[in-house]
């Protein structure tokens, strides 16, 4: 079985570096030490037999507000495909707020450079060795990083009846 | 066009703006602009079932250079708002702009980082069409409104865009002082 492989190898390899797995609906999932996920992705990309080496997307979670917060406010998400195998992991690790920083991909897969670009300019994670860290989506004049819990869901106070006089009609916005 | 200017008032006026605008109304050339959700009631607008040629408008242009009507359908994007400009600004005069729903018009729902709140805040608008997406009945409602519009519209003034930067200029030069 594919999954059991992919557990011996992990397990095997790395120990205590792989902190606990679950599957969902069939996908299975790791969580790995922030400082090594580097090190598990190129080895999974590397062998031969699991051969996982296409790097299907890198995305972020930001937990703030939640309880288990405590355990690292924001989670990086790299989900690799095996190409050989045609089956999929996924790897999750945690990471702490004042210390919102990893190992870049870019020079691994080409494809890494933008997804990581992606990553830092909608939730400010940043990319250790990154060559060209800037952003990718978001217009220039945009301060912080919009996917942030903490950045405000709404632009504009919308003005309804009850509260039209409260409100400034040239917005206090940085970006207007 | 300077043409205009040279037209005495009065009567010869009156009634050569009833031609030109009764013409111009009767074919309006839109420009092939779709930006979300919206654009797909646009099309069908367009298409055989509503069949919007009816009105003097049945093709869509693909370049700004050709056209005179700018249907902003959909969300604007920050990102899209300096293009949106440009088009406007590269189409001649006469021109129009209808806002299609929700989005163009104020935002909708998308009060976030990524969309410009109302499209008049880039170019200026002549009708705005409410609605999630606006049905095809509305939008060409808003197009028989913009036609009594323009029914009412002189040679006499000013072209839009020149009007625009006059008013920018204006601006320009009280903060200056
Ligand atoms: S108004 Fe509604 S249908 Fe139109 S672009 Fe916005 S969300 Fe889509």
């Amino acid at each position: 079985m594919m999954e059991d492989k992919i557990r011996t190898f992990l397990t095997g390899r790395f120990g205590d570096k792989i902190l606990s797995e679950y599957s969902h609906r069939g996908q299975l999932s790791f969580y790995v030490q922030a400082q090594a996920v580097r090190e598990v992705i190129l080895a999974l990309k590397a062998d031969s037999e699991l051969k996982f080496d296409f790097l299907t997307d890198i995305t972020a979670v930001d937990h703030q507000g939640q309880s288990w917060e405590k355990e690292g406010r924001f989670e990086i998400i790299y989900i690799l495909t095996s190409l050989k195998n045609t089956s999929r992991i996924i790897l999750r690790t945690k990471l702490q707020e004042d210390a919102a920083s990893i190992a870049t991909l870019s020079g691994d897969w080409g494809c890494a450079n933008w997804l990581e670009r992606e990553v830092w300019d909608l939730m400010g994670i940043k990319f250790e060795g990154h060559p060209d860290l800037t952003k990718i989506l978001t217009v220039e004049e945009l301060e912080g990083h919009p996917l942030r819990k903490d950045f405000g869901i709404t632009y504009e106070m919308p003005q309804f009846s009850h509260n039209s006089s409260d409100i400034e009609v040239v917005p206090d916005n940085p970006h207007h | 066009m300077g043409l205009e200017e040279k037209i005495p008032e009065g009567i010869a006026l009156t009634t050569v703006d009833t031609m030109v605008n009764w013409a111009r109304k009767r074919s309006i050339w839109p420009l092939g602009f779709g930006l979300a959700c919206c654009a797909i009631e646009m099309m069908s607008t367009f298409a055989s079932r509503f069949d919007v040629a009816r009105f003097g408008m049945e093709v869509m242009r693909s370049s700004p250079r050709q056209a005179d009507l700018i249907i902003v359908s959909g969300r604007v994007t920050q990102k899209m708002a300096p293009v949106l400009r440009k088009l406007y600004e590269q189409m001649p005069d006469p021109k129009w702009v209808i806002s299609m729903g929700a989005c163009a018009s104020c935002g909708g729902v998308f009060n976030n980082y990524a969309i410009v709140q109302g499209v008049d805040r880039v170019v200026p608008v002549d009708i705005y069409v409410p609605g999630c997406p606006p049905r095809p009945e509305q939008l060409i409602d808003g197009i028989l409104k913009l036609h009594a519009k323009i029914e009412k519209e002189s040679l006499r003034a000013k072209p839009k865009s020149a009007a625009r930067t006059q008013t920018a200029d204006d601006a320009a030069k009280k903060a200056d002082a």
